[in-house]
């Protein structure tokens, strides 16, 4: 099932990617690809096969709860568009 | 028509562990100037990896075991796409089909029967950034992204504002005791929304959800269902819909307000989290978990009833809250009178935290020192009305009620001259109740007890007063 033009345009939405119409078609080709090999994965008969999240046979990876230092705030504000007072500083949001 | 609330709870409570979440950065930002809780982890940079707070974990197994959850085997953890600035990475680590606790129940009291509130699920997540909104831009904080962060939800069950009340108030009690959530609405560490919707008394129609938000103290929340349940019914009745919104509580203006029209369900996009392995909660860590639990607040109440023979009134006002609880245990176990101890607690002292504002835990006021002043009373060195004023005076100065008592010279009057000469001046300034009392009228002598004790400033011994007044009363007839 190829994804529809209104598909891609959501998911570019959720994404807040502007696409030109060039390359709304572009990845609707692509995308449709992708899930076609999803397709092809579920018609595999997997009964009696234990569902998978991880490629890596890890659990239980935690750290014990222990604070340490955390960055300096220079390095962090260094990283953000545009601080003030400390404060990282963003255009405004509407509640 | 008549029509019923079905009414849901989402709560939120930041756990009380020392590190965030995911990283090391410290949890408690409370006195953090902004943007110093922060590291690359928590700020979602390229390259880094999140790993699991064991604790956060136990914090939320705890939480599940005391509301009667089924604790899962395999958990893991999952993403929860969407953007806004108060999430630095573009998700929110959550979890979503496979939480650490679910199916379990929380009981309230409902008109003296107890109902069981569904506990649908306890999960595990991180909370977002603080965002200040100056109007020409927003300001972000990061501190808090990151903290852990604990949901529960209720199932549908709850019907009214006083039944939410409730609720949220044994829920608040049990993650005290346990010690994993300070609960502090006001702060922020506690957050509640409230699911409404109305359907036809009976019925199991299922009416429209509204959702309402910045819910952020026990009385708000029993006020916003109230006042939505009501908005919802008068729409409901002038044959109107309602819509499926997101509603801001105006605590000020004592009303909900529209936040946000709902259009479409929320896409979210959930997927496992692949930075995180998932979770195998062996039977072992379980069990180990949950011999670590403390008593519980339903089980304290009946051994107080059980152990100090108090009501189960007076024992569930004390087991409300666990330092108050702790207080009263450390009073008995002083050799104070229990019920004594109970009425002390339940009645002056809380009289004096609300006056003042303050806690138990910032009581001035020690178990041995509530013992001494019931031992003054019992041994006749001070009067019940003064002790009240002794105890005023202890949390004001953290004072011994000995020495308080000495200081201020407060020490029963029992001497007879004293009192003799007191009751004179009573028995001729009262020529009416003698007369009633004469006239064999014998209970008016509580009223001239009474002005005796006024007299004295509360310092005649009431017993010794009575005595003395009857007598001079007798040689009168």
């Amino acid at each position: 099932m190829p994804l529809s033009l209104q598909q891609v345009e959501h998911i570019a939405e959720l994404a807040k990617l502007a696409l030109t119409d060039e390359e709304k078609e572009r990845y609707r080709l692509q995308l449709s690809a992708i899930l076609e090999y999803a397709d092809m994965l579920q018609r595999l008969d997997l009964d009696g096969v234990p569902p998978m999240s991880h490629a890596v046979a890890l659990t239980n990876i935690t750290r014990p709860d222990e604070p340490a230092a955390s960055s300096p705030r220079d390095e962090i504000l260094a990283n953000a568009p545009d601080h003030k007072d400390g404060l990282i500083r963003v255009r405004p949001i509407l509640e | 028509m008549e029509y019923e609330a079905i009414i849901g709870m989402e709560v939120h409570a930041q756990l009380l562990t020392r590190s965030k979440m995911f990283c090391a950065c410290a949890a408690d930002y409370a006195a953090a100037p902004p943007n110093t809780r922060v590291c690359p982890v928590c700020l979602g940079m390229p390259g880094t990896l999140p790993v699991i707070n064991r604790r956060a974990v136990e914090f939320v197994v705890m939480t599940g075991l005391a509301l009667h959850c089924r604790i899962a085997d395999h958990s893991r953890f999952a993403r929860k796409n969407y953007h806004y600035p108060d999430l630095p990475k573009g998700y929110q680590i959550s979890q979503y089909e496979l939480p650490l606790c679910s199916d379990g129940y929380l009981e309230i009291e409902v008109d003296g029967r107890v109902k069981r509130i569904g506990i649908e699920r306890v999960h595990l997540e991180e909370d977002t950034a603080k965002l200040i909104h100056t109007g020409e831009h927003s300001l972000i904080d990061a501190n808090r992204a990151g903290v852990p962060l604990m949901e529960i939800v209720s199932a549908p069950d709850l019907r009214t504002g006083e039944e939410a009340r409730q609720y949220l108030t044994r829920l608040r009690t049990i993650l005290r005791y346990l010690g994993v959530s300070s609960g502090n609405m006001e702060e922020g560490s506690m957050r509640c929304e409230v699911n409404i919707s109305l359907r036809p008394a009976g019925t199991d129609v299922r009416g429209t959800k509204v959702e309402v938000k910045n819910l952020n103290s026990f009385r708000s929340v029993k006020q916003a269902i109230e006042y939505e349940t009501e908005r919802q019914r008068r729409l409901l009745e002038s044959g109107e819909r309602v819509v499926q919104v997101t509603m801001g509580w105006d605590e000020a203006r004592g009303r909900t307000v529209l936040q946000r029209v709902k259009e479409s369900a929320d896409d979210y996009r959930y997927f496992p989290e692949p930075d995180l392995p998932p979770l195998e909660l062996s039977r072992e860590w379980v069990e180990r978990i949950r011999a670590s639990l403390p008593e519980l607040p339903e089980a304290r109440r009946e051994r107080f009833v059980r152990d100090y023979g108090l009501s189960a009134y007076d024992a569930g006002v004390l087991t409300a809250d666990r330092d108050v609880a702790d207080f009263f245990e450390a009073v008995a176990g002083l050799g104070g009178d229990a019920k004594g101890a109970a009425n002390w607690i339940t009645g002056e002292i809380f009289r004096l935290m609300n006056a003042r504002g303050l806690e138990m835990s910032q009581m001035p006021i020690r178990p041995a020192q509530l013992c001494e002043l019931m031992g003054l009373i019992r041994e006749g060195v001070i009067t019940t009305t003064i002790a009240k004023d002794v105890l005023g005076y202890m949390v004001d100065t953290g004072d011994s009620p000995g020495a308080i008592v000495q200081q201020r010279g407060l020490a029963q009057v029992r001497d007879a001259a004293a009192l003799e000469a007191v009751a004179r001046q009573v028995i001729a300034d009262n020529p009416d109740a003698v007369a009633q009392y004469l006239a064999g009228k014998e209970q008016v002598l509580k009223f001239l007890v009474g002005q005796m004790m006024r007299a004295t400033k509360g310092q005649a011994n009431p017993t010794l007063a009575a005595e003395i007044l009857k007598a001079l009363l007798a040689q009168g007839r």
